[in-house]
């Protein structure tokens, strides 16, 4: 990808008073993908989209836009749109008069006609053929969502930008929607950069996915990376379901180490980042890399608390001794009849490669200041 | 069933008693008398005579001027009042720091706890051979009239009714959604137009509240064309004062006030008319 990046941070730094939102953040977004900022609220992803669109202006550092600095420009001399929260759609204009509003606003002026012709192709776009004379107010909330999108795309951005457009529709809403985003994308062929805290939206839809944290991009990498590989102890529990078993470091080989947890169990588990022997660690072990038996195998042995049925898989709480309650996922095959009953002892095996060790102490630190900063923020 | 809708329609017709009552004392009543009186005629010895006859109505074209002035002084107060409390309520509802914005309103309604009275009399004195044109005589202006000059009503009129202005368009202004603003700029809008075709336009409702609110008390107002228009700029309440409690021609009063009370109904129609029609909004708050 030698091509300029659509969108480019350079050392982009956002203070609002004592509160930095945003630090430090080198970012270059390829052209055509689909990329969402994921991370808890006040981890400052909000503030980078609103900085691209122009809204906030960084405190250090430079945003680009197709290579271009945009410091000074204001939001609409910018070649980007916005998705709003909630829409923000003109209440005292029709669906027409809400997607042409853009096109007004082009000068050299469109003619009345070019202005009608695209805003039509853009309903149609958005499969809202024929509701041009709508009032806002008596659209579904899906339907607002078909008009922002299509009042954003009719300007024909260079990136189109989305602040956590889904949040406020139901789920069954929420999904068609993912799709119909990702096919969009595909076909329109532009950047979408997407803000959500969401991080099965994040996984779902986009190419890339940049988790943020603390003001800070933690990881940026495609879905499966992000969940597989994630670079760091915030990232693997953040994104997905995942069980934290803490431990020391009790022996180290290559990339692997040895793992003695609280209840005198070693494991081996990979590292990411280099661990001394002694350290304090946790590791990482996903619900579906947990396999359940009848007891007598398995690195740990537990009693099922829990047994959550959800169709096609099934998940179970597992206490186990000394450890603490353990989070497993098991496909459920139709008529295999092999679930287990609360009360009923397991035991409980992972394939090897799947733990991940993470140096312990920085997680709970990072995670408070977070809420700290949500809560100045909100 | 049927009892308790019964009851549920006796609980509602006790709480509107009270305000029907009144409203049917003190408002409709006197009115249905107005009405009465304004077809009748005036008896010898001054007061109200039973007839039927449209002569007063006629005869409007009597009190011409006071309409004149009426009708030209109370729109052209309410359109100063408005020009001059827009900025104002704009700075305070979207500019203004969070925490001055209480008091600065506070600052606003203050006068009011001044009767209208002592404030009109200040401006008499401010206005008059020893205020400002005695200040002016210093630096050479000589022989400047402020006061008993339609300037000076409109003067009056636009310190005493701003705060009425200011308030309701303060409201529509501080209910506006800052996203919308943000969305128009995204859209490539400039600050002016996103003011003329955003903020402007949803704060209508605002503006023709106050509008109609202030020139519907302007049309009935008496005592600062009294006090700063001297006699010489008078306005229908002037006329009506004159006719009910000098002359005591009732019936021709009457005629007036209906006719008044008229032209006030259309001024509201219109303006409610005009904002739901351009803000898209689908009712009109009254503050």
């Amino acid at each position: 990808m030698t091509a300029v990046p659509d969108i480019e941070f350079r050392a982009v730094t956002k203070r609002y008073g004592a509160i930095t939102a945003v630090s430090d953040i080198d970012l270059a977004i390829p052209p055509s993908a689909f990329v969402a900022l994921l991370g808890p609220s006040g981890c400052g992803k909000t503030t980078c989209l609103r900085m691209i669109g122009g809204f906030e202006q960084p405190s250090e550092g430079q945003v680009l836009i197709r290579g271009r600095d945009m410091a000074g420009t204001p939001p609409y001399r910018r070649p980007v749109n916005m998705v709003f929260q909630q829409y923000a759609l003109f209440p005292h204009l029709d669906v027409e008069e809400n997607i042409s509003y853009g096109l007004r606003q082009a000068r050299p002026r469109l003619s009345s006609r070019e202005i009608a012709l695209r805003a039509g192709e853009a309903l149609s776009m958005v499969q809202l053929a024929g509701y041009g004379r709508r009032k806002i107010h008596e659209l579904s909330g899906g339907q607002q969502q078909r008009v922002a999108l299509a009042r954003a795309l009719v300007n024909k951005p260079a990136v189109l930008l989305l602040d956590e457009p889904l949040a406020a529709l139901d789920k069954k809403l929420r999904t068609d929607m993912q799709i119909e985003l990702q096919n969009l994308q595909r076909e329109i062929g532009i950047t979408f950069v997407l803000v959500t805290h969401d991080q099965e939206e994040a996984l779902s839809m986009s190419d890339f996915v940049c988790v943020m944290n603390g003001g800070r991009v933690v990881q940026l990498g495609q879905p499966s990376e992000i969940y597989d590989e994630p670079a760091d102890l915030f990232v693997a529990d953040f994104v997905g379901k995942t069980n934290l078993l803490n431990g020391k470091v009790a022996g180290l080989s290559g990339d692997l180490v040895d793992v003695a947890l609280a209840d005198g169990t070693v494991i081996s588990a990979r590292k990411r980042v280099p661990l001394s022997r002694g350290e304090a660690v946790s590791v990482s072990l996903r619900p579906e890399s947990l396999s359940l038996s009848a007891p007598g195998s398995g690195a740990f042995k537990g009693i099922v608390r829990n047994r959550i049925f959800l169709g096609s898989t099934a998940e179970y709480a597992i206490e186990v001794q000394g450890i603490g309650s353990l989070l497993a996922k098991a496909d459920h095959v139709i008529g295999q009849g092999n679930l287990f009953k609360p009360g009923e002892p397991v035991a409980i095996g992972f394939a090897a490669g799947a733990p991940l060790a993470f140096p312990h102490a920085n997680n709970n630190g990072t995670n408070q200041r977070e809420d700290q900063h949500a809560e100045i923020l909100s | 069933m049927r009892r308790s809708l019964f009851r549920k329609n006796l609980v509602t017709a006790l709480l509107l008693a009270p305000a029907t009552l009144w409203l049917v004392v003190f408002l409709v009543l006197p009115f249905v008398a107005i009405a009465v009186f304004s077809v009748g005629e005036r008896a010898p010895e001054g007061g109200y005579q039973a007839a039927l006859t449209f002569a007063q109505y006629a005869n409007l074209p009597a009190r011409a001027t006071a309409f004149w002035n009426t009708m030209v002084l109370a729109p052209a107060g309410a359109l100063a009042c408005l020009l001059v409390a827009y900025p104002v309520a704009y700075y305070l509802a979207l500019r203004a720091p969070q925490r001055w914005r209480l008091i600065l309103l506070a600052l606003i309604v203050i006068p009011f706890w001044t009767s209208l009275l002592m404030r009109t009399y200040a401006w008499m004195y401010i206005l008059g051979g020893r205020g400002i044109p005695a200040l002016l005589a210093y630096v050479g202006i000589e022989d400047l009239r402020l006061i008993n000059t339609p300037g000076a009503v409109l003067l009056g009129i636009v310190y005493g009714y701003l705060p009425l202005m200011i308030l309701p368009i303060y409201v529509s202004l501080e209910r506006l959604d800052r996203r919308l603003l943000e969305a128009s700029a995204d859209l490539g809008a400039t600050p002016l137009s996103t003011f003329l075709g955003v903020t402007l336009r949803l704060s209508l409702p605002g503006v023709m509240t106050g509008f109609s609110l202030v020139m519907i008390l302007l049309l009935g107002e008496y005592l600062i064309p009294t006090l700063l228009g001297g006699g010489k700029v008078f306005f229908i309440g002037n006329a009506l004062v004159d006719l009910f409690l000098q002359s005591r021609n009732w019936p021709f009063g009457s005629a007036i006030a209906i006719t008044l009370v008229l032209v006030s109904v259309v001024v509201l129609i219109v303006a409610n008319r005009i904002s739901t029609r351009l803000s898209g909004a689908r009712r009109v708050d009254l503050i």
